[in-house]
């Protein structure tokens, strides 16, 4: 059985303006540190924001999510600043975690948003830990936990789904299959095609969804967090999807067959989503070019803010090593 | 006389703070009905419950990542590591989550987590379950390390560490639980002790020694055999390997003007490395000798007990040890 969600037209063209500014937010990005204004990596999350906007858009305020290095969408669809979040990947004083963390540690804990994650796997027992105070607080929330296929390969992975069942955890473990962990081929790092039937190992329920239509997202992740909040237990979701860029900013991916790049490209779940919207749902053409003239201004502000922030003082690089440092001794 | 052991010090510490505070709670391996291989949470499940005792798969990575999961959402997580030995399984969720997250968030959350861990030889439990691994978490920016030798000093840093904000790595010697473990002995109220506070054992002149865990026991029985030979040592406890008392330290080193550190840990990258290379740099205008380091040969630990004595250091090595030092040193 599906859950089904009913949505407006309204809604419907905010779940396409989370995507785009998802989209834009990255590729402005990339273009930010080709120019040399951003020091550090970036995994760039184009092509799978279906997967993070459906997902969240079934959260709700006191829920929790851990995410992965490619996490810009995850906090995005959550409901972060962007500017905060440019003036992180700047480096400065006033970014999510005062110009300490960048891109693969970015957090806002406000939101329930437990951070990107800069080891693979790392995430998900974080994420099971989420879920078990949720579970002792009887706080009728859910975590979920974001990771690639390559990360069902960790230890981690499985050591949590097996605690996650037993337990009955309100947890739902988001799989992103884009085809590729890091860069290497799925049907090269695993024997399996689909991420899903590890579920049954776990005695878990396992679906697979197409990652790149948000509404069929939003319908597991529906169900998935309405069997969690009921106490049924963790879900392990698969979505399909595709990673449009290589595994960082500067990984030019020639590992992938052009036929499958196409094949894929084809499949781009903001086109697949705004054809809908002018289609089937009735959106005008004015409507969706307000939401692109919006993100793109909104975007803009963004960067020139996150441009014109204060860089951290060098007195700052020993505070908050720890919460109570007994007057320091602990830091020497 | 009293039986409150070390065991009972840890079990009463546990469960002290957990009828104060219902978000502490219990994670590990066999640490409910069967009361933990070394039967210091006997007593706990019956007394606290499933909802503080959380019993878990073999699986060290997640019992960690579990409670640093849980910390971050305002729990205080007091997880256990069978063997530190095991802990090797659960590195990345100590040091690249627990220990940063506090910092590379720009203080957005803290980890207010305890990880129990039974260091130390149990008696020929040979090379992967009786490691003192402690050197490897004391260089861990963002992790506080303790490492008690007393029941009264086990049950005060315990209190400290289950309401302190931090993550502390809690060691706990396996030949210094005493007796079989339960049932519970006296309940013998202790006040939380103040992190970074070290405590002399033994007052003396003429050298000081820095010691911790069982190592102090054996250095404590040294220092006597050394006094009816005429040679006054001071045995001296950090307690807590980080954060350090550095000015009880060189107090007693003004005094004595002469510097050993004993430690079971390997000589070579072992705590007390960093502890002779602060006193040579910080206290040289007091030492009157250089600084000597005492600890296991760098070798694994071997399972036939004659090798595991002449691996470990022993009450008679530190004595020799020691004994050879002053005469050097005179």
């Amino acid at each position: 059985m599906t859950a089904t969600v009913t949505k407006t037209l309204d809604e419907r063209l905010e779940l396409f303006r989370q995507m785009l500014l998802i989209r834009r937010f990255e590729e402005k990005a990339s273009r930010l540190r080709a120019k040399g204004l951003i020091p550090g990596f970036l995994h760039p999350y184009i092509g799978q924001e279906a997967v993070a906007v459906g997902i969240c858009d079934q959260l709700r305020d006191g829920d929790a999510l851990t995410s992965t290095h490619r996490g810009h969408g995850h906090m995005i669809a959550r409901g972060a600043d962007p500017k905060r979040m440019y003036a992180e990947l700047y480096a400065r004083e006033t970014g999510y975690n005062r110009g300490k963390g960048g891109s693969l540690h970015m957090m806002d804990a406000d939101r329930g948003f437990l951070g990107a994650n800069g080891i693979v796997g790392g995430g998900i027992p974080l994420a099971t830990g989420a879920a078990l105070q949720m579970l002792r607080g009887r706080t009728g929330g859910v975590a979920v936990s974001f990771f690639g296929d390559g990360a069902t390969n960790e230890g981690t992975f499985h050591e949590s789904l097996n605690i996650a069942s037993l337990w009955k955890l309100p947890i739902l473990y988001v799989c992103e299959n884009n085809l590729y962990g890091e860069f290497t081929r799925q049907d090269k790092h695993q024997s399996i095609k689909d991420v899903a039937d590890r579920a049954a190992a776990y005695a878990m329920k396992g679906v697979i969804v197409d990652g790149n239509d948000v509404e069929a997202v939003i319908a597991v992740a529906a169900e998935a967090t309405a069997r969690a909040r009921a106490g049924e237990g963790p879900t392990l979701i698969e979505a399909k999807t595709y990673r449009h860029r290589g595994h960082f900013e500067g990984d030019m991916a020639r590992y992938r067959p052009q036929e499958e790049v196409d094949f894929w490209m084809k499949r781009d779940p903001l086109d697949l989503y705004e054809a809908r919207l002018t289609g089937e749902f009735g959106a005008d053409a004015d409507a969706i070019q307000a939401i692109r003239d919006a993100v793109e201004q909104q975007l803009d502000a963004a960067a020139e803010w996150a441009g014109e922030q204060p860089h951290p003082d060098p007195s700052e690089s020993t505070e908050d090593v720890y919460v109570d440092s007994y007057e320091g001794a602990a830091l020497r | 006389m009293t039986t409150f052991t070390y065991a009972d010090a840890i079990r009463q510490a546990i469960s002290e703070e957990m009828d104060a505070n219902s978000d502490v709670f219990m994670i590990g391996e066999d640490i409910g009905e069967s009361g933990g291989v070394f039967g210091v949470s006997k007593t706990l499940w019956e007394k606290h419950g499933h909802h503080q005792m959380w019993d878990t798969p073999i699986s060290e990575t997640a019992v960690v990542g579990l409670a640093v999961g849980a910390a971050m959402m305002g729990a205080r997580p007091v997880a256990e590591i069978m063997f530190s030995d095991f802990s090797m399984l659960a590195m990345d969720q100590i040091v690249n989550q627990a220990a940063k997250l506090h910092y590379m968030t720009g203080g957005q959350l803290s980890v207010p987590l305890v990880i129990r861990m039974v260091t130390g030889t149990g008696g020929s439990t040979a090379a992967q379950h009786s490691q003192s691994l402690e050197g490897m978490f004391t260089g861990v920016p963002g992790l506080k390390v303790l490492a008690p030798s007393t029941p009264e000093d086990a049950k005060g840093l315990l209190r400290a560490a289950i309401q302190d904000p931090d993550p502390v790595i809690f060691f706990e010697h396996k030949l210094l639980y005493g007796g079989r473990g339960g049932p519970a002995g006296d309940v013998v109220p202790v006040d939380p002790i103040r992190f970074g506070v070290g405590r002399i054992h033994r007052e003396g002149t003429d050298v000081t020694i820095v010691s911790y865990l069982r190592t102090l026991h054996h250095a404590l029985a040294a220092a006597e055999e050394l006094a009816e030979e005429g040679i006054s040592a001071e045995v001296w406890d950090p307690r807590t390997l980080v954060p350090f008392d550095r000015a009880g330290l060189a107090a007693s080193i003004k005094k004595t003007g002469r510097l050993v550190i004993a430690h079971e840990a390997p000589v070579r990258g072992g705590f007390g490395a960093e502890i002779a290379a602060w006193a040579a740099s910080e206290c040289f205008g007091d030492l009157t000798a250089p600084v000597l380091r005492i600890g296991a040969q760098n070798a694994p630990i071997p399972y036939a007990p004659i090798l595991e004595n002449t691996v470990l250091p022993t009450q008679a090595s530190i004595a020799n040890d020691v004994r050879a030092f002053m005469k050097r040193a005179r």
